[in-house]
């Protein structure tokens, strides 16, 4: 398969299994492009994360990175597209008849059955992340110390990134 | 949305979400929201609300999937388009200029050394995003056991995401359903 169509089909099957965000999608696109096709190391993997986590807009845009690794900038295109139109029309097609279901009693179970899932999801990417980009103590310490800083207080996340970055070039 | 508002033009559109996208650092969301509610008025805060919560509902990026739906309500698949592309466009771009950078440069001993704690950082913000949406999950032993089974079936028995959600979606619906 071209690098274009196997973009493709990788980032619109994982659109619509993305429940609660894209974050939930993460152990799954870390486990096609690093162990199954070998684009990229994990290493590489929570570093164009990282990037995508700065640089403004969704952090989707990890899939417009690891679409141009495979195939520049056409990939980084297709990647991206592929991530976002098959949820787009989905929700398109549902949001004409949101508000009838607005009290709906399955609408609240569906909501509820999902909202488990996503946690146990994005605590599998915290996961992964933290296998990949954690190889010192000290990188521990600033995964750890940023998560509780953005729990307990009040500062952006940019600043947070910033101090992590600012110390990996300095104790690194 | 009230019926009373103007259709809002293709431009307009992408405009709005041009501007949400590209001082959308950290997420989206707060800047659309000001942007959308408090600054042009083209939302109530309980219409914005209520459109997000179905783009929280349903699979995908949240912030990507409000601007397919707001489009689509103003300007049909044209308006979709104009807003998903504005704010996607400037975004895109500097990540793909980062990615360029990170190509060329990325395997310098500082740069490395930078985007390790960067990435460790980033890493953080997960940790704390996860611990925010399994803060409400953690009141019942249900939705307990039902987290953990998806962390458990992902990173443990490294089952696909196919797989995973064909098995706990039906479980965890059938499980709420009793509840």
């Amino acid at each position: 398969m071209s690098p274009l169509l196997s973009l493709a089909a990788l980032f619109g099957k994982l659109s619509l299994l993305a429940v609660g965000g894209v974050n939930s999608t993460l152990p799954a696109i870390a486990h096609e492009v690093v162990d199954e096709r070998h684009w990229i190391t994990a290493r590489q993997f929570s570093q164009l994360f990282a990037i995508a986590q700065a640089a403004p807009g969704p952090n989707m845009l990890v899939c417009a990175l690891i679409g141009a690794r495979v195939a520049g900038i056409a990939g980084g295109i297709v990647a991206a597209v592929a991530m976002v139109l098959p949820a787009g029309v989905l929700v398109m097609l549902v949001s004409g008849v949101w508000q009838r279901f607005q009290h709906a009693r399955w609408r609240r179970i569906v909501q509820a059955a999902i909202l488990p899932i996503t946690a146990g999801l994005v605590l599998a990417a915290a996961a992964v992340l933290v296998r990949a980009a954690d190889t010192s103590l000290l990188l521990l310490a600033i995964s750890l110390t940023a998560a509780t800083l953005n729990l307990r207080t009040r500062l952006h996340p940019l600043w947070l990134l910033a101090a992590g970055a600012a110390l990996g070039l300095v104790l690194g | 949305m009230t019926e009373s508002r103007p259709r809002l033009s293709h431009l307009a559109l992408f405009n709005g979400f041009f501007h949400a996208g590209i001082i959308g650092f950290g997420g989206v969301l707060p800047f659309a929201r000001r942007i959308i509610v408090d600054e042009r008025q083209w939302l109530t805060q309980a219409e914005f609300n209520d459109l997000f919560s179905l783009c929280q509902f349903m699979p995908g990026a949240n912030i990507v999937n409000f601007a397919f739906a707001f489009g689509a309500r103003h300007r049909g698949v044209s308006g979709a388009a104009a807003a998903v592309t504005g704010l996607l466009a400037a975004p895109i771009a500097i990540v793909l200029l980062l990615g360029g950078l990170y190509a060329r440069y990325g395997a310098l001993a500082p740069v490395q050394h930078t985007l390790g704690g960067l990435a460790s950082a980033a890493c953080g913000l997960v940790i704390a995003t996860a611990c925010k949406i399994a803060g409400p999950v953690m009141r019942g032993l249900v939705p307990v056991c039902v987290a953990a089974l998806a962390f458990v079936l992902v990173i443990l028995v490294h089952l696909t995401l196919p797989l995973t959600m064909l098995l706990l979606l039906p479980l965890s619906i059938a499980l709420a359903w009793r509840a």
